[in-house]
């Protein structure tokens, strides 16, 4: 696991330390996909010096959604339902809309059962992270197909899938997600940059993290595996996340080497150009790299689509400075010299 | 035609007059624009201050179906169905032979002269309306004929009842909120009808509307608005719901009553959020979230979305969520009959959701207690800190009944035990700086909670539906499970002291006693007021709310017998007080109907009267 410049001890600009991020000891797999990238969570926190009681965690049903437990022990948490994690969170968000929201799901819970809850989500563009941990099985009942297994994909009691794999990214692109980034748990710098990346977004931001099954689905040829995502990832670009206030140092690359995306609070995720050049910010291009890396067999990683202009759901209420959740009697019982007027407007 | 006055000689003649007593239904088509000509028709004889109600009959379909809307007149305030009608209003060839069938003899037939007569019955009158000759002759836009035609009948029926031009115009001027022309336009149509109807027609009938005083202090309105504005006194913050019929209208009218009564005039923010969902699975998940996060949360919908929403509500339960669920109910199972009423959600609501699960349930039984129940359901819930269903109907919900003033919550919120940072503090320093979130240390089963944006870094807790301890700490021992989960089931009883206790009136001799919840109130007073005329007498008891309270165990040990009268087949209130109070279960009667109407006091006193009969 890589360890950030300030590591354990250290205080981070909230004046908090690492352990101040942490969780309960996880209970999966040694290996599980998952781990990785609960440390990467607690990670990013740390680095952006967030402060976890305004942080909600949120979770569905499975293995992944077992793991908001395991990061961010001193924020509010609800493990919800079988796939409707969105509506939970979408309530629970309108308390206070000063809260950041991490919502943590997986393949069966979001492409399956969830799927349009996720769906519905996205289209309103509630301001949260949404990451599918996606290994293509479920894991807590014990190695059923999830719809985004590969077709052909044979395991040890369900014999062989016989359909075509949900794409969780195209899924989020044809509802309007206005953030869209995959990655691989075996990655975890990419996956700990998308994640400050998506927290700095005000609108859906979902992570598809390939995040492989160690105990039901993680034969070396089946794209869910270490070592496929080992052989096959194909970055995109180079991200570079640097907070709002940091942005004097954002280092000059030379000309047409990098692209800045700005986020809703000003910071900046730097796109370092690899073989090929890549703007997330271009649909058309997204639902290229989407399609032909899906022809291709390819693991494509990095920041698929991002749209910083378009509203966010809670944009669209004319909400107060106060938390809803703390106005009192005063503020919501009407005065007791509207009940004549409302008599009147009965008959 | 020219028979206007074709009155059989073997038929009815002039008789004593009968004022202000007599329902007329209004057989029309829907779609046709007759709600607004019956609702004005029923205002009008509110304003003349005569007590009134209305109910509609209608199918589930948008336009081209029959559809009947019967108004009561009753002078002493009974306004319940009746079986049978004293007047017609016949708009639909479709259906005119059937709806005679509707009235007592003697009864009265207004009808459209265009309908084609197959046999009429000999011992009504009958008053044929030119309606399309007078709407060709009245200043109408031709593409507004059709919706105006009924007005026709609302000039023809007032000036043969004698109900008052002037109530009329009020009452569309509140239809139209002002509006000069669809004011005008309507009641040159209904004058003109009026006028002809003075010259044309010879009053063959006895019945007459007069003017009284007795709907000072009240109002007309539906259950639906009542329980929407009760949210919006309860301090609704948080609604998310999805269309459904019955209940659709509580949401349209929190979604027009909370931006005037909810938005800060200086500011012109509103606190208040309200989503359609993309379904009720939803709707229920994004205000078990709201509920979750501190915020007064609430959903609205009928059977169909109840049975959706049913695992949210057992994750809340165990979780302890404060949530308002409103359940008006409507002829189940399945699609059943979406636009007719019925009490048959009881054992659904009381048996929701898989393992050992309870839900407060509330019963409002009257438009009142609609608006009463609505922000006391959200007190409930928060004090709690559990699901509240309440459970009102289409009859109470949709149908626009006479009911007094809706009156300010006579008490203050209630927001029930809930730390914030400063409170927070204050209950670990009197606790040894021990805070649990399902840790009871009141001994009523209720712990203190937190919700998300409490800032002090040790108030925040993981919310789950697995195993968990006192501390929120996930936890599969059993002794753990077994302390939390009875604890949890303690809160039901406590429940018992906040609930609304039941309303019993008692009649001096009673030979038995009446159960019953809900909007079957009106019919039961009325029977049981006939019921005393003719020398029986019967105590009556309205359960409000489920854990029934000590009142009903009283009321159930006090009377050997005692009929639970409710609008499902297989008795499910009786059902819930056997398995209550099984010792009392044999006291019980059964006494049912389910054929998509409200109960009449007319079948309550013949049922009542056969079973006692058979007792002897």
């Amino acid at each position: 696991m890589t360890e950030a410049p300030g590591s354990t001890g250290q205080t981070n600009l909230a004046g908090l330390t690492r352990n101040d991020y942490r969780g309960a000891p996880s209970t999966l797999c040694q290996g599980c996909g998952h781990n990785a990238i609960s440390s990467q969570i607690v990670a990013a926190m740390y680095e952006l010096s967030v402060l976890p009681e305004e942080v909600l965690k949120f979770s569905g049903i499975g293995c992944s959604s077992k793991s908001p437990t395991y990061f961010l022990g001193r924020s509010f948490g609800f493990n919800g339902l079988h796939g409707r994690m969105p509506s939970l969170a979408l309530g629970a968000l309108f308390a206070d809309v000063s809260m950041h929201a991490i919502g943590v799901s997986g393949d069966g819970d979001t492409a399956s059962i969830g799927i349009g809850q996720f769906k519905h989500l996205v289209r309103r563009n509630l301001p949260m992270v949404y990451i599918v941990e996606n290994n293509g099985v479920y894991g807590l009942t014990k190695g059923q197909f999830s719809a985004t297994a590969e077709k052909g994909l044979s395991l040890k009691k369900e014999g062989t899938n016989l359909y075509d794999p949900v794409d969780i990214c195209m899924e989020a692109m044809v509802a309007n997600a206005t953030f869209i980034g995959r990655s691989f748990a075996g990655d975890p710098k990419q996956v700990k940059e998308l994640i400050k990346a998506a927290f700095s977004h005000r609108g859906i931001a979902v992570l598809d993290i390939i995040s492989p099954c160690v105990t039901f689905n993680n034969k070396d040829d089946t794209v869910h595996s270490y070592v496929f995502g080992k052989e096959h990832e194909v970055r995109l670009h180079d991200l570079i996340f640097t907070p709002a206030r940091d942005t004097l140092t954002i280092e000059d690359y030379e000309p047409g080497t990098a692209k800045d995306v700005e986020l809703y609070d000003g910071s900046t995720i730097t796109l370092r150009k690899l073989e090929k050049d890549y703007d997330p910010t271009n649909r058309v291009e997204a639902w290229r790299v989407l399609e032909e890396s899906k022809e291709k067999r390819e693991l494509v990683t990095g920041l698929i689509y991002v749209d910083t202009k378009s509203r966010s759901m809670l944009d669209y209420y004319k909400l107060p400075e106060k938390a809803l959740n703390r106005m009192t009697e005063a503020e919501l019982r009407p005065g007791v010299e509207t009940i004549d007027r409302i008599n009147e407007l009965m008959f | 035609m020219s028979v206007s006055t074709d009155v059989n000689p073997e038929g009815p003649q002039a008789q004593t007059a009968v004022v202000n007593d007599f329902v007329i239904t209004f057989c029309t088509i829907n779609g046709s624009g007759s709600a607004t000509a019956n609702s004005t028709l029923m205002r009008a004889i509110f304003k003349m201050g005569v007590p009134v109600s209305g109910k509609n009959i209608f199918p589930s379909n948008i336009q081209g179906l029959p559809t009947w809307y019967s108004i009561r007149v009753n002078k002493e305030g009974f306004l319940g169905r009746k079986e049978h009608d004293q007047i017609i209003v016949a708009m639909n060839p479709a259906t005119f032979g059937k709806d005679l069938e509707f009235l007592d003899p003697g009864g009265v037939v207004f009808y459209s002269d265009d309908i084609k007569q197959p046999t009429m019955r000999e011992d009504l009158v009958y008053y044929a309306m030119p309606v399309k000759k007078l709407i060709r002759n009245a200043e109408v836009p031709p593409t507004l004929r059709d919706f105006i035609a009924n007005m026709v009948y609302v000039g023809v029926v007032a000036q043969l009842l004698n109900i008052s031009l002037q109530a009329i115009y009020d009452a569309l001027n509140f239809h139209f909120k002002g509006k000069k022309t669809p004011v005008e336009s309507n009641f040159n149509v209904i004058k003109a009808a009026y006028e002809w109807a003075a010259e044309n027609l010879e009053k063959k009938d006895p019945f007459r509307v007069e003017p009284m005083t007795a709907t000072d202090g009240y109002i007309l309105a539906d259950g639906n608005v009542a329980g929407a504005l009760g949210s919006i006194y309860g301090g609704v913050q948080f609604f998310a719901w999805y269309p459904i019929t019955p209940a659709s209208s509580l949401a349209e009218s929190l979604i027009e009553y909370l931006p005037q009564l909810r938005t800060n005039a200086e500011t012109g923010k509103q606190n208040y959020v309200v989503v359609q969902a993309e379904d009720e699975l939803a709707a229920i998940g994004m205000a078990v979230g709201g509920g979750f996060a501190g915020m007064r949360s609430m959903t609205s919908t009928s059977g169909p979305g109840l049975s959706l929403m049913a695992e949210y509500l057992g994750l809340a339960y165990f979780s302890e969520v404060p949530v308002v669920v409103w359940d008006v109910q409507r002829v189940g199972p399945s699609t059943g009959l979406p636009t007719r009423t019925a009490q048959g959600d009881m054992t659904e609501v009381y048996f929701m959701s898989h393992g050992d699960t309870n839900f407060v349930m509330l019963f409002p039984g009257s438009i009142n207690e609609c608006f009463e129940m609505g922000w006391k359901a959200l007190d409930l819930a928060e004090r709690l800190q559990m699901p509240v269903v309440v459970l009102s109907d289409l009859d109470l919900g949709m149908n626009q009944w006479m009911t007094p003033k809706f009156r300010y919550p006579d008490r203050p919120m209630d927001r029930g035990k809930i730390l914030w940072e400063d409170t927070f503090d204050k209950f670990l320093s009197e606790h040894d700086g021990k805070w649990g979130r399902y840790l009871d240390v009141d001994g009523d089963g209720i712990p203190y909670r937190t919700v998300p944006g409490n800032r002090h870094p040790r108030a925040s807790y993981f919310a789950r539906g697995t195993g968990h301890d006192e501390f929120a700490r996930y936890d599969e021992d059993k002794h753990v499970w077994e302390r939390v989960f009875d604890r949890v089931g303690q809160k039901y009883q406590t429940a018992k002291q906040y609930v609304p206790d039941a309303a019993v009136s008692i009649q001096e001799g009673a030979k038995f006693g009446i159960l019953a919840v809900g909007s079957t109130d009106q019919s039961i007073q009325e029977a049981r007021h006939i019921l005393e005329a003719q020398g029986i007498h019967s105590d009556y008891l309205r359960v409000r709310a489920i854990p029934f309270t000590q009142t009903v165990e009283d009321f159930l040990s006090t009377h050997e017998t005692v009929y639970v009268i409710e609008v499902n087949r297989d008795g499910q209130l009786k059902q819930l007080l056997s398995l209550t109070f099984p010792e009392l279960a044999g006291r019980l009667r059964k006494m049912t109907k389910m054929d998509g109407l409200s109960l009449s006091a007319e079948w309550i006193v013949n049922e009542l009267t056969s079973q006692e009969d058979k007792k002897l």
